[in-house]
């Protein structure tokens, strides 16, 4: 191997990263998206107050435009793609004679020919320090087109849908100014070149997530829930700062004449060919791993991100869909390079990410099923899913998991946004209480909410199915049938897929038969709402229905080959800087029998709620949400289990009872301590010198010299005066007797000098 | 010419107001002692202003004479109003400003 690296380096003078500085003028200018939606939140909080729709139409306009470039950057890309034959950039290196290895070559087996897909790089000097130049620009690849696209779609459609949602809100203007804001952090931050840039727009999603979550902060449990969500994700950004900053040193020491490096393509490419050590790959993953944690609503850091429903509708299907919480995936797909080296994705044996991913889709979608709130049902099902994903790149199923992302956006989106259409007829997210028998009422709602509810629990041929199953694919865990090959056989990772598959189904069953089915249980008449909630939903349903085509597995054998793995084709990196995965096959055997358990999942929990609830339901005479001597009532072991979900696995109970309790305790003693024997001693010593000073100042200086001189000279006038006194006789003889002395001593004066 | 003589008697006549002005206790001698001494400063005046055959002394002796008359009028209405306050004119008892 390391003749093929010496080859490669002598052949194209250092590393090839997989970047071009080439490329058409959409690719080159692609930093005019995120800039849009930033342009746009500047003149909402300007001018937004004076407009005539609050600033609103400022914000759907930049992001309308964002979302039109953003086509045509994808289209830009598609073309690049398959035609470019642009100059590769290379990086010099320090060689190593005994482990480099030549990158380029392993790369495209995977993918059986065709030429590397470069990635379109532009940069600009950010600042200077050090000798070292800081740079910020854009990295535009399939996977940053991908994600313009998505995001810049669904925002639009959140911005038309939150007109309606939030209108007549008491700070309408100030929330669109950060749905803009928000949408050009993440545009910021799927473009982003280095991962100093890359922490900053995190930071930036970050701080948005925060304002939006407490938009009405008036009430203690929102600003509380966007505290959390803040807080929570500030324990793993420390991951992030650790993760990168190992790497920039890691980078440093392969490039000569450098210390360090932030380009993301430079990272993955050295991590790729095997030039950075072991062990800081393996630190900077887990730290990069615990910012994954946070963000993405990994166990067991989620829990935050149930209670950010505190926020508005829209901006929950923001965060859930495009926005926040895919910035963790995203940031894992990104940095492939140093995950795959890191973790040994490869190496078939469990790692840490496809184990946390997997434990937390499973957590996830069990929690689902105690929720009263609609919207936390989605929030746990969001968890659940980017544990899919997160298990995906675990297993080393990249395009798989970036599909499923892809394909969720719209679907949850679609969900979130329904969810929120239910709680705008019904004024409350509680499922027990308020709803029941909506479909009568809100017949577009309903629509939409059952198609995102079949594309969720991965029905063909619905979007769901077809990313569900390239996971289960990519696990390579099954056996039947000549198995699927893959990255190694990660069977565990497969039996969680399928549980979650199950459960899912079952989960989302339980939500629409509360939601929709039965008796109405709220108060009043609820009504269908209006067109820009509708339309939104409309659009995210069909996408919803017809995304997952855009990824057809190859081999299939009912459509041309033609249509087979495009997404796969134009979005994962055939380049440098990603590394030399390899890809499963798909079998029919798995694809059937992963529907048989989505139907199982459906059939169980559909007989309980819809056979047996709603008979109850008809014997009791009302609209019953659960069998009055349901599982929970008879079985001990499932009531325990039912507890430790309802309390959410008494995690928060851990956290500010144990965590948080249990350091703040004697980090106050020892702030108090430190306190009164270091800050107060040191006060009271400072305090006692000055009095002492004072004392020294006042009885020497200001009583002896400064007083004794202005008495003397008020006694010296006094006296003068006393002794003038005496002349001032009043008598006007003696008066003149002075005068003619004084004239003789005068004339007298003048003899002798003259 | 005889200027010593002048000066001499200038210089007697001056030190007789002088004495009066000091010595006498009565308002109205005071004015009249201080009227010699102008009169001996006139006599001086015009002694020299013969002396050198210039007219400058005499023009100011004449000043000397009309300002004097000035002072006399002002200086016998004050003894009057004295005396109209205090039914005395001598000055050794007018000590109001007595410091």
């Amino acid at each position: 191997m390391s003749n093929l690296l010496i080859a490669a380096l002598s052949a194209d003078a250092g590393l090839p990263l997989g970047i071009t500085e080439g490329g058409s003028w959409l690719l080159r200018n692609v930093w005019l998206i995120p800039l849009l939606p930033a342009l746009s939140f500047v003149g909402i909080l300007t001018f937004g107050k004076r407009m005539p729709r609050g600033g609103s139409e400022l914000g759907i306009a930049a992001v309308g435009i964002a979302f039109v470039l953003a086509l045509l950057t994808g289209v830009a890309w598609m073309d690049h793609r398959d035609n470019s034959h642009d100059q590769e950039v290379h990086v010099a290196v320090v060689q190593f004679d005994d482990h480099g290895v030549g990158h380029g070559d392993g790369s495209e087996e995977g993918h059986g020919g065709g030429h590397p897909s470069l990635a379109v790089q532009r940069t600009a000097v950010w600042f200077q320090a050090g000798g070292m130049e800081f740079t910020v620009g854009t990295l535009v690849d399939g996977l940053a087109v991908m994600m313009l696209v998505v995001v810049t779609l669904v925002s639009l459609l959140v911005h038309v849908y939150s007109t309606e949602y939030v209108h007549g809100d008491r700070r309408y203007t100030h929330y669109f100014a950060f749905l803009s804001l928000f949408s050009a952090s993440m545009l910021l931050l799927v473009v982003s070149e280095n991962t100093l840039q890359l922490l900053c727009a995190w930071e930036l999603v970050g701080v948005c997530s925060f304002v939006l979550i407490g938009h009405w902060w008036e009430e203690k449990p929102n600003s509380d829930a966007a505290l959390k969500a803040f807080l929570t994700n500030r324990v793993g950004d420390m991951g992030l700062l650790v993760g990168v900053t190992v790497l920039f040193f890691a980078a440093g020491s392969t490039l000569p004449g450098r210390f360090g490096s932030f380009s993301i393509a430079e990272t993955n490419a050295l991590a790729s060919s095997g030039m950075l050590s072991h062990t800081a790959l393996v630190v900077a993953s887990c730290g990069l791993m615990a910012a994954v944690m946070s963000k993405s609503g990994q166990f067991f850091l989620h829990t935050w991100l149930p209670d950010a429903m505190a926020g508005p509708t829209p901006v929950s299907a923001l965060i859930h869909a495009a926005t926040m919480v895919v910035a963790g995936v995203f940031m894992i797909a990104r940095m492939y390079g140093v995950f795959f080296e890191g973790f040994q994705i490869g190496g078939s044996s469990i790692n840490l990410m496809a184990f946390i991913g997997g434990l937390t889709t499973i957590v996830g979608a069990c929690m689902a099923f105690v929720q009263r709130d609609i919207k936390k049902v989605l929030a746990y099902s969001t968890i659940s899913q980017l544990g899919y994903m997160v298990m995906a790149l675990g297993v080393g199923a990249w395009t798989a998991a970036v599909f499923h992302l892809f394909t969720h956006a719209f679907f949850k989106a679609c969900l979130f946004l329904g969810a929120g259409s239910v709680a705008h007829a019904v004024h409350s997210f509680d499922m027990k209480s308020d709803m029941g028998g909506l479909r009568k009422h809100m017949p577009h709602t309903y629509r939409t909410f059952m198609i995102g509810t079949v594309a969720l629990a991965g029905l063909p041929p619905l979007a769901g199915f077809w990313s569900k199953d390239e996971i289960l694919v990519g696990t390579g865990g099954w056996g039947l049938l000549g198995g699927t090959g893959g990255n190694g056989a990660y069977t565990l990772m497969l039996g969680m897929g399928m549980l979650t598959a199950a459960l899912t189904a079952a989960y989302m069953t339980r939500c629409v038969y509360l939601t929709f089915f039965g008796e109405f249980r709220g108060h009043g008449e609820p009504h269908e709402s209006g067109p820009r909630i509708i339309v939104p939903l409309w659009i995210l349903a069909g996408l919803a229905i017809v995304v997952g085509f855009l990824n057809l597995p190859t081999g299939f054998q009912l459509a041309p080959g033609s249509l087979q793995e495009r997404f796969g084709h134009y979005v994962e990196p055939v380049a440098g800087y990603f590394p030399a995965i390899t890809h499963a096959t798909p079998s029919w055997s798995l694809a059937i029998v992963s529907t048989l358990v989505v139907i199982l999942g459906i059939a169980a929990s559909g007989y309980y709620y819809f056979v047996k609830v709603e008979a109850a339901s008809k014997a009791a005479g009302t609209s019953l949400t659960e069998l009055p001597d349901g599982p929970t009532s008879r079985y001990p072991l499932a009531a325990m289990g039912y507890k430790l979900l309802d309390n959410k696995y008494y995690l928060d109970h851990l956290y500010s009872g144990v965590i948080a309790n249990g350091t703040k305790g004697p980090l106050a003693r020892l702030a108090y301590r430190i306190n009164q024997q270091v800050i107060d001693r040191t006060v009271d010593v400072v305090g006692e010198t000055a009095v002492k000073a004072g004392t020294v100042v006042y009885d020497k200086i200001d009583q002896l010299v400064v007083d004794g001189a202005v008495n003397a000279s008020g006694r010296a006038s006094s006296g003068m005066g006393e002794e003038l006194r005496r002349v001032n006789s009043g008598k006007v003889q003696s008066y003149a007797a002075i005068l003619f002395a004084a004239a003789t001593v005068l004339a007298g004066l003048l003899i002798v000098i003259v | 010419m005889l200027l010593n003589q002048f000066l001499l008697l200038s210089a007697v006549l001056f030190s007789i107001g002088v004495y009066g002005v000091l010595a006498r206790r009565n308002g109205v001698l005071v004015l009249m002692s201080i009227e010699l001494i102008l009169n001996a400063v006139n006599i001086n005046l015009v002694a020299f202003a013969a002396f050198t055959g210039t007219i400058g002394g005499e023009v100011f002796a004449l000043f000397v004479i009309a300002v004097a008359a000035a002072e006399v009028g002002v200086g016998l209405a004050m003894v009057l109003l004295l005396y109209r306050s205090s039914r005395t004119i001598d000055l050794t008892t007018v000590d109001r400003l007595r410091g």
